[in-house]
């Protein structure tokens, strides 16, 4: 296997248990829309924030390694970021 | 499986208090700083919930990959002989890195081939896992796949427990210790801090990547499970503050880089990006070459230092490891400095139990030991640095190069007379740097670091 991999290889390679409901919300989308820099789409380690055609931001919590940097970084303080349930989320089997 | 047992074991708990679970200690997150509490506390005979929001401990838990043998020999004699650990370190590196060069500076000593050793690789998802099972053996009550969702408190404010995202799982106890890392929901919810300032944090991302055995030893030239630990400076963070590493573990590498939070903000680097090129490196890939990933990781790191770390304690309530933001960044330190303040925190509950007193004031013997302990000591004497490392960016981007250019002018075999080469070798320095500005980086760097005795 080469060394490369993009980001969605690398993910695929890591464990996940997936929540069935997010633990990622924007909480205003417009605020997103007049976000200046928008740090979330090039500071996320899984490139897990997508901008969209209308000019909001979309959360995939799905490959999240809720590493907290989205939300430390919004200059809105517009991320409702918590843990996964219990036993969710990504589980390092080497860490 | 692990959910289960945890399951069975939390009603148990409960219906042998009458519905209210109630123990001495609820301990909220099973790294080494909760780990090492919860293990001390039990082993005294306290009755201590482990809480783990993982499927087992470790699972949410990564570092760079080096663990200090002390203070864990401590508390665990000879650990060495029975944790998973990786490699044993004798080889420690420095690169300061240009694009195609660097200037390694580094130590290899046999004293460290022997025991007691002097640092350990480890992966955290095998240590963490092992350590907790030291602390279940010892008597805590390990509860995995569990979140701690809010501490409770009583009508005057006092932390009483801790809710938790299980069905019934409020948990009652005469002390909560916030173990929960560096997001540390628990004491932001409980007003100790706010949202960390993006300065105060470094981002880490991490490959684990399979090389076998034999390469390990012959591209780290290694005997046995000795292991090497090579920290990276300059190029592979394109000047923003922090550094990479590469970690020899038994059979794979970690492989990682690490930049301020806000450098990444105001740069508009991408992690994903930076992390691949520093493994393209031309001096990186060939010890890479061959590899398959099998992990991909990455956590916040607490750099903050002394002026970032919130309030320790609060009534019935204390911060220890990560979430007090206890990292030592220029060293790379932080496990021992976890293990250390959960150590100091038993030691403060215990004299607490013994007074029936677990108000602020009884617990505030645990700031007062963190800071007569090297955790403290070190932390204040590099209080200055974050701040230092954030205004002062030549020192990564600059720095590196021209050492590197120094050492080329010298080392080029050109035929040129000694005195031009040395001549050659200063000039490629001047002219980056005034020696004005060499002087005052450098009396910066020491005035930063109030280290010297």
């Amino acid at each position: 296997m080469a060394l490369a991999l993009r980001i969605e290889d690398k993910l695929y390679i890591t464990k996940f248990r997936v929540d069935d409901k997010s633990h990622l919300k924007i909480k205003d989308k417009e605020k997103c829309r007049q976000c200046i820099g928008r740090p979330c789409l090039t500071c996320c380690p899984v490139r897990g924030y997508q901008l969209q055609e209308d000019g909001t931001v979309a959360a995939d919590y799905e490959g999240c390694l809720e590493c907290g940097t989205c939300r430390v970084l919004c200059p809105e303080q517009n991320l409702e970021w918590h843990y996964p349930t219990g036993g969710m989320g990504v589980i390092y089997r080497y860490g | 499986m692990a959910v289960d047992i945890s399951r069975s074991a939390l009603e148990g708990a409960s219906s042998m208090t009458g519905g209210e679970t109630r123990f001495d200690v609820a301990v909220v997150g099973a790294g080494p700083a909760g780990t090492t509490c919860a293990l001390l506390l039990a082993r005294a005979g306290l009755e201590v919930a482990l809480i783990e929001r993982g499927p087992y401990p470790g699972s949410k838990n990564t570092f760079g990959g080096v663990l200090y043998r002390h203070p864990l020999e401590q508390i665990v004699p000879r650990f060495w002989e029975r944790a998973p650990i990786e490699r044993k370190v004798i080889d420690k590196q420095y690169w300061l890195l240009t694009e195609d060069s660097a200037v390694k500076l580094g130590h290899r000593s046999r004293r460290f081939a022997e025991e007691p050793y002097n640092t350990f690789t480890v992966l955290r998802a095998k240590f963490d896992r092992w350590y907790a099972e030291e602390a279940r053996e010892a008597g805590a009550m390990l509860i995995p796949s569990t979140v701690a969702l809010e501490a409770i408190r009583d009508e005057r404010g006092r932390v009483i427990g801790v809710r938790t995202d299980r069905e019934q799982g409020d948990l009652y106890a005469s002390v909560v210790v916030a173990a929960d890392g560096v997001n540390s929901l628990l004491s932001r919810q409980l007003g100790l801090h706010g949202e960390l300032r993006p300065e105060h944090v470094a981002l880490g991302v991490k490959e684990v990547i399979a090389l076998g055995e034999d390469r390990i030893r012959e591209r780290f030239n290694l005997e046995g499970d000795e292991g090497a630990d090579i920290s990276l400076l300059g190029a592979v963070t394109k000047g923003m503050v922090g550094g990479g590493f590469i970690y020899t573990n038994r059979d794979t590498v970690s492989v990682g880089v690490v930049a301020n939070a806000d450098a990444y903000r105001r740069s508009g680097n991408s992690p994903v990006d930076l992390l691949e090129e520093m493994k393209a490196h031309p001096l990186i890939r060939p010890l890479l070459e061959g590899g398959q990933l099998k992990e991909y990781q990455a956590h916040l790191i607490p750099e903050g230092g002394f002026d970032a770390m919130p309030p320790l304690c609060a009534d019935g309530l204390l911060v220890v490891g990560d979430a007090a933001g206890l990292v030592n960044a220029a060293f790379f330190e932080g496990s021992n400095h976890a293990i250390l303040s959960g150590q100091l925190a038993a030691e403060t509950i215990l004299e607490a139990k013994s007074k029936g007193d677990f108000s602020a004031q009884a617990l505030a013997g645990y700031e007062r030991r963190l800071r007569q302990s090297v955790t403290l000591r070190d932390l204040k004497g590099l209080r200055r640095l974050p701040g230092l490392l954030h205004s002062h960016p030549q020192y990564f981007a600059i720095y590196p190069e021209l050492l590197n250019e120094a050492a080329h002018h010298f080392l080029a075999a050109d035929g040129r007379p000694k005195r031009d080469k040395v001549r050659g070798a200063l000039k490629a320095v001047t002219a980056r740097r005034s020696p004005w500005q060499l002087l005052r980086d450098l009396w910066d760097v020491w005035r930063g670091t109030n280290l010297w005795p």
